[in-house]
This record gives structure tokens, C-alpha cells and sequence, in this order.
């Protein structure tokens, strides 16, 4: 037998015309931790997903103990020794430990034998549960290790967790790390999905970094250092080419058209999502926000779009703010409504009286002519129109509905090259027009093409580092920026 | 009379409480709001009525229709309130808020008309009649259709217009679709725009039941609704929640209702075949519009 307890070679996964996975590969060896590496959207899940039977590959193969397996579903994969515990919990809250775990099993229930099985695992594991207790009582920590009991008790020797500490505390993360390290003492595996440097370089015996669908890096933990895997997972050793597309910035400023003072926010849990943040957006640029995801950029874009209160600070924005947020589905359009219908909501808040149907279908044919929304007419359902249409309809309506000021979240998510291009396109001339533009996306190289400025926010605060890959990447991950 | 223009009657006299409660039951559902309590908006509307009914001076004539109404509105209306409150403020789901409070309605009336307003000589589990001038007129000469019909079938049509052409009818129809959308991009108040199309359900629902006291039954019983408010679902939801659909929907219900009457007494048919049929149609109806979601997912 070899070294190797699972290997995932040239995998390659295409969901329509999105590419997922490029020929990633991945081998975990044999009674250690390894770390997946990755940016958001890298492919980490999707890959492991495949691993695990949820998915299956449109090409490369699988070998668990150096014996090939093609997996249709996860019951495959389980019953190869392969649990995964998913990144969102997959426990029932109104059942037991007990019942939670012996869901899915087969056979008949039995109580006292499940719970005197479980008693056992724990004390094996030392992943201390109550198996009586209901899963809606447990903290976040506590029902993680339900689902990693759940995993091991089908005789599992190669666990995939999926971002195992997203939810836990900074204590807690360390306890499960480290319990995962002794889980492994006994010639098991664990595959841990993290964008966490440190977690991966302190606790992973090996690491492997994937990024846009391709493994960029593997090698021994020991070998890796924290400058070689983030110009691994941002790219960072290819020559700013894509920069030059930038035009400078201009060194006498416009007017301030989007300004937030000492603001701070905290989300309904107490926990403080930014914290004293000042910055200026000025007419006629486009600043980038670069962060990993989590870090308060999803409140510091919809407090600049005007669509989140402030806990404290001064805001100064336009009455009306261009806003296209990262899901398209559920905050930009209402799918079940026409094109027209879509159009209306532009100050659907301030319409009085009647609602003027006919300038509003005109409005609307105007934008699918001048935006090139591929689109029968203004009565068409946004649901028939594909991702790329639907977000060129939006961009149209928020550029149109504001002309002064532009936030964009991730605009191209899930487009492909051309649909891409032209919301970039539409984006640029926004800012040529005048508009004041703030951007985020998950791929720095993206906030890089289009953004003169780039700030960083990490843990709440926002900095603008020096405007390259190496200071933006490590000022992202919290580092010291040299 | 004939037999059939005494039938068509009684299925239009059965039909009004039901459009109308059928169209508060569409318009809460269009805003997303599950209001299961038109039945009990309905009986607090009813309970309004009656009262200013039997309490006011018999000389202001038809005024007292006027109020009869008006406080029919305003009682169903604050009936829906609670259930309204109750979500904002804490969270309360409104499918078991406004359950409740069809209980509390139906036991409140129940009080009412064995206690403060039983009819005087406190044989009868009811109130004493309301003043004439409280009754809606006859529509129809020398039977019992009276104009509360035409109110039912001009709300309908006013409903329609609204949800079609008026920019609160959009920001309704926003909300209830896509709360997160009508929020994000349409910077709606969509608690606002839903707690108000929520008390608005209510007041129509309240106002059913002022007709139904005004126009037929001219005093408050016990038991006044024979479940209008839950039968209003499923006409609302077989009209599609299309007001101008629920006219239709509303009087085939009624239709259904009055023809099992019909049935019991002339060729001994059980009156309960009615409601089995009410049931498949409720379920066909549920069938269908799973198997259109169905469709639209797979397809998507």
C-alpha cells in the first residue's frame, strides 16, 4: 500500500461556461493534516466536493489507498473511508445528538446502543457531547463535533473539514485544530479548507494551494512560508500587467462624493463588523476594497451604498447610490418580475400615485438597447435572461438611477469572459462620466484592473496600503505591511 | 321566484363574505404575510357592527349603516394590528398569531352575546336586532341580495387597479416576492409596506363582517362566521391571488355552499359532500401550483 490515503489527480469541473476546477490535484498522505489552501472561489470546496461523492468530475481521476474509485454519490464515498464535514451544519436542531448521529445509518434505531456507541467515539476522540442533548441548545463548537462524531463513527480514515473554525471562537478553533492533529496520530488523514495561513502553516503537515481552479503550490508545511503562499493564492508572481490598465491617479482630487467619518457598525450579535472607519470616494475614481471574506466589507460597501445604519460616525452620501450586490438573485432583482417591473424598483420607495407603466417600459427598453441586454422586450422575465444579461440590466439600472456614485460587490460573479468585460467596460465609463466608484471583489486581480485606489479591510479597519499585490495581500491577512 | 333565481340568490348572498374575505386573504398573501385570521377579523368586524348597530339612536337613519361599517373596518383592522405587532416586535409567526386570535374572536363573541350584549330578554345566545337604519339595502326586490354584493365585487376591481397601477400596490407586490430585492434595490421600508398591507387585509376582512351583520343576519350570533376566513384561503389561492380571480372563486365557493344545502334537503345528498368537494379542489389547487414550481425549478 502506498503512502498516499487519497489523491485527487488533473481534476477538472465546469459548471456551464464557468470553470471551477483546471486540472487541480491534490494527495494527502497517510496519518497527517492537510491544508487546502485558497481565495474564495479558488475551488477548494468544489474539489473536495468531488472528493467526497457530491459531485462528479467532467475529467481526472480519484484513488483512495492507491486504488481508483469513481464516487456517484457520498454513500461511496463514506463507505471508502471518506466523511466531510460541511462548512454550513447539516444537523437536524430539533433531534438528539444520539439521533443525529445515527441518521442516515442503517438498520434499526437503537437508543441505548447508539448512545453507549457514541459514549465510546467520545472517550476514543476525546470530542466530549452529550448525545442526549438537542442540537438547537448546542453552540456552534459543540454540534462541530457532532458533525465529526457523525463523520468518524462510519469507520472514517480520510476526514475533509470545510472551514472548521468559520464559526468558532479563537479558542475553540485552536482546541479543534489541535484535535485534529491528534486525530491523525493513528494513520488517519484530515483535509482541512481554510484561507487561514497561520491555522495552515502551524497545524498541517502538508499544504496545497489552489487558485482559480489550479493547484499553484504543494509541498511540506515546513518548507512554506507566509510570503510564498500568499503570492501563491493571489498571484502575486505574475508582472502587474493588468495594472497598466489603470490610468493614475490624478493628483488633484475631485469632489468628495462618498465620505464616512470615525463610522462604526455592529451587527445584531454586539459584534463590531467596522470599526472607526474614515475614508473619501471621490467623484471620477474608482477605489478597490480588498479584504477576505468576513472582514467587514459587506458593511462597509452597503453603509457607502446607503443600504445599512450606522452604530456610530458621520455618513455623507448622495441621496441616491448606485448599489449591484455580489447575489444577483436575491437583493438586485425579483426574478418572478419582468425586466420593466425590475426597472421600477429604481425609487420604488418615493413613488407616488400612480406608477407611470409606460415611461417605465420606455426606460426600460432604452437600457437593454444601450447596456446590450440580450432580451425579447421589456415584459421578458428576468428569470429567462442568463446571469450575464440579468447583471448587465442591473449595472444599466444602478449607473442610470444615480450618476454620481457606483458600489459594486463582486460584479462578475458568476460570469463569463465576455459578460465580464463588458460590466468592466460599463464600470470604467461609469467612472469616466464622473462617477464616484467603490468596488470589491473577491479576486484582487479584478480590484486591481479596475481600481486606481486600493483600501484593505481587515478585521473591521480599513487601510490603504502600498497599491501592489505583495503589501495588499499581506495587509489582507493582517500582516505587518513592510 | 323560480327555484334557479332563488338559488342564484342564495349563492351570491353566500358569495359576498366570501370574495371579500378572499380578497384580504390575496392581498396579505401578495405582501407575504400568512394571515390565516381573516376569520377572526371577520367576527371582530361583526362584533363592531352589531354593536353600533343595537347602540345607536335609531333616529340618525341611515348614518348608522355609515358607522356600522366603519367600525367594522377599524375593529378588523386593530384585530390584524395585533398579529402585526406581535411579528415586529417580537417575532411572532403570524400563521400561529393570527390562529389564535380567530379563537379569541370566536370565544370573544360568544361572551359578548351571553353577557354585555345579549338581547334583553337573555333567552337567545345573540344580540338584539340592529337599527333599520343600519341595514344594507335590498339590491334585488322582493328577495334577500342586498348591496353588499356590488361593495364585494367593486373592492375587488378597486383591489385589482391598486395592485396593478399604484406605487404602493408595486411596493406590495415587491415585498411580498422578494423582500431582500424590494429592500436592497428598491430601498423599500418592506416591514412598513407589509405591517400596513397586513392591518389593510384586516380592515377588509372586518368589513365582510360588517356586511354580513348589516345585510343578512341584522344581529350578532354566536358562531356568525361558519369559517368564512379559512374558506376565504382557498379562494384566494385558486383565484390565484388575483383580486379580479377572486369574484370567480368567491362565488363558486358560494355556489358549492348553497347547492349542498339544496342537495341535503331535496334528494338527501349529505351536506358534508360540499365540503369534501372544497377539500379536493383545495388540494388540486396545492397539486397544481407544486407541480408548476416544480416545472419552473427544474427548468431553471
Amino acid at each position: 500500500m502506498s503512502d498516499v490515503a487519497l489523491e485527487l489527480a488533473s481534476i477538472t469541473k465546469r459548471f456551464g461556461r464557468l470553470t471551477a476546477l483546471d486540472g487541480a490535484s491534490l494527495q494527502a498522505r497517510r496519518g497527517t493534516v492537510h491544508a487546502l489552501l485558497g481565495e474564495n472561489g479558488a475551488g477548494k470546496t468544489t474539489l473536495m466536493r468531488i472528493a467526497f461523492g457530491m459531485l462528479r468530475p467532467d475529467s481526472g481521476s480519484i484513488a483512495v489507498d492507491g486504488t481508483d474509485r469513481s464516487f456517484a454519490s457520498p454513500a461511496d464515498a463514506i463507505a471508502a473511508g471518506i466523511g466531510m464535514v460541511h462548512q454550513h451544519f447539516t444537523l437536524v436542531p430539533a433531534m438528539t445528538v444520539a439521533e443525529n448521529i445515527a441518521l442516515g445509518g442503517r438498520g434499526s434505531f437503537r437508543p441505548t446502543q447508539v448512545r453507549e456507541a457514541i459514549l465510546a467515539l467520545s472517550a476514543r476522540t476525546g470530542l466530549a457531547v452529550d448525545p442526549s442533548a438537542r442540537i438547537e441548545d448546542l453552540p456552534a463548537g459543540a454540534q462541530q463535533r457532532v458533525e465529526i462524531l457523525k463523520a468518524l463513527s462510519r469507520d472514517t480514515r480520510i476526514l475533509i473539514l470545510d472551514e472548521p473554525t468559520a464559526v468558532l471562537t479563537p479558542t475553540e478553533s485552536r482546541e479543534l485544530l489541535q484535535k485534529a492533529r491528534e486525530l491523525v496520530s493513528n494513520g488517519g488523514t484530515a483535509i482541512l479548507i481554510t484561507h487561514k495561513l497561520r491555522d495552515a502553516l502551524e497545524f498541517a503537515d502538508d499544504i496545497t494551494v489552489l487558485r482559480r481552479g489550479s493547484t499553484v503550490w504543494s509541498g511540506r508545511a515546513s518548507e512554506a512560508t507566509e510570503e510564498t503562499l500568499v503570492a501563491a493564492m493571489l498571484g502575486g508572481e505574475r508582472t502587474g500587467a493588468e495594472m497598466q490598465r489603470v490610468t493614475a491617479i490624478a493628483t488633484d482630487r475631485n469632489a468628495t462624493v462618498l465620505s464616512l467619518e470615525n463610522v462604526s457598525v455592529r451587527d445584531d450579535g454586539g459584534v463590531e463588523r467596522l470599526r472607526s472607519v474614515t475614508l473619501a470616494v471621490h467623484a471620477g475614481e474608482i477605489v478597490g476594497i480588498a479584504a477576505v471574506e468576513g472582514n467587514g466589507q459587506r458593511e462597509l460597501l452597503r453603509v457607502l451604498a446607503g443600504r445599512m445604519r450606522v452604530t456610530s460616525g458621520d455618513v455623507r452620501i448622495p441621496a441616491v447610490v448606485g448599489f449591484i450586490p455580489e447575489d444577483r438573485h436575491r437583493d438586485a432583482l425579483i426574478q418572478d418580475f419582468s425586466l420593466r417591473d425590475n426597472v421600477a424598483l429604481l425609487g420604488a420607495s418615493t413613488r407616488r400615485g400612480v406608477m407611470s407603466w409606460a415611461a417605465i417600459g420606455r426606460q426600460t427598453r432604452e437600457l437593454i438597447r444601450d447596456y446590450d441586454v440580450r432580451a425579447p422586450d421589456d415584459l421578458t422575465r428576468a428569470r429567462s435572461l442568463s446571469g450575464g444579461n440579468q447583471q448587465k440590466l442591473v449595472v444599466g439600472r444602478e449607473i442610470e438611477g444615480s450618476q454620481t456614485a457606483l458600489v459594486a460587490e463582486n460584479p462578475s460573479r458568476g460570469l463569463d469572459v465576455q459578460a465580464t468585460a463588458a460590466v468592466h467596460a460599463r464600470i470604467l465609463a461609469a467612472r469616466d462620466a464622473g462617477m464616484a466608484v467603490v468596488i470589491y471583489s473577491s479576486d484582487l486581480d479584478e480590484v486591481l484592473a479596475l481600481a486606481e485606489r486600493v483600501v484593505v479591510v481587515h478585521a473591521g479597519k480599513v487601510t490603504e496600503p502600498p497599491r501592489e499585490y505583495e503589501s495588499i495581500g499581506r495587509a489582507m491577512l493582517g500582516l505587518p505591511v513592510s | 321566484m323560480t327555484e334557479t333565481m332563488a338559488f342564484v340568490v342564495d349563492m351570491l348572498l353566500h358569495a359576498t363574505p366570501l370574495v371579500i374575505t378572499g380578497l384580504a386573504v390575496a392581498l396579505a398573501f401578495r405582501a407575504g404575510v400568512w394571515n390565516i385570521g381573516a376569520d377572526g377579523q371577520f367576527i371582530a368586524g361583526a362584533t363592531a357592527a352589531a354593536w353600533v348597530g343595537v347602540s345607536v339612536p335609531a333616529g340618525i337613519g341611515w348614518l348608522a349603516l355609515i358607522i356600522a361599517l366603519i367600525a367594522g373596518v377599524i375593529a378588523g383592522a386593530i384585530w390584524a394590528a395585533i398579529a402585526a405587532w406581535l411579528r415586529s416586535r417580537f417575532g411572532v409567526l403570524e400563521v400561529i398569531s393570527t390562529i389564535m386570535l380567530n379563537f379569541i374572536a370566536t370565544y370573544g363573541a360568544s361572551f359578548l352575546v351571553r353577557g354585555p350584549l345579549q338581547e334583553p330578554t337573555h333567552v337567545y345566545p345573540q344580540t338584539s336586532g340592529i337599527v333599520s337604519g343600519a341595514h344594507i339595502p335590498i339590491l334585488l326586490g322582493g328577495t334577500r341580495l342586498h348591496w353588499g354584493f356590488v361593495i364585494a365585487v367593486a373592492l375587488a376591481v378597486a383591489a385589482w387597479w391598486v395592485m396593478k397601477y399604484s406605487a404602493t400596490g408595486f411596493r406590495v407586490r415587491a415585498s411580498g416576492v422578494n423582500p431582500f430585492a424590494a429592500r436592497s434595490a428598491g430601498l423599500i421600508d418592506v416591514s412598513r409596506v407589509t405591517a400596513f398591507a397586513f392591518v389593510t387585509s384586516g380592515a377588509i376582512a372586518g368589513m365582510a363582517g360588517a356586511i354580513e351583520v348589516s345585510g343578512v343576519t341584522f344581529a350578532l350570533y354566536e358562531n356568525i362566521s361558519p369559517g368564512y376566513g379559512y374558506t376565504a384561503i382557498a379562494v384566494a389561492l385558486l383565484a390565484g391571488l388575483n383580486p379580479l380571480g377572486v369574484i370567480g372563486t368567491g362565488i363558486l365557493f358560494g355556489a358549492l355552499e348553497t347547492a349542498a344545502g339544496a342537495m341535503q334537503r331535496n334528494i338527501g345528498i349529505p351536506s358534508t359532500t360540499a365540503s369534501v368537494i372544497e377539500a379536493i379542489v383545495i388540494l388540486a389547487v396545492i397539486a397544481i401550483a407544486q407541480l408548476r414550481t416544480n416545472r419552473v425549478t427544474t427548468s431553471a
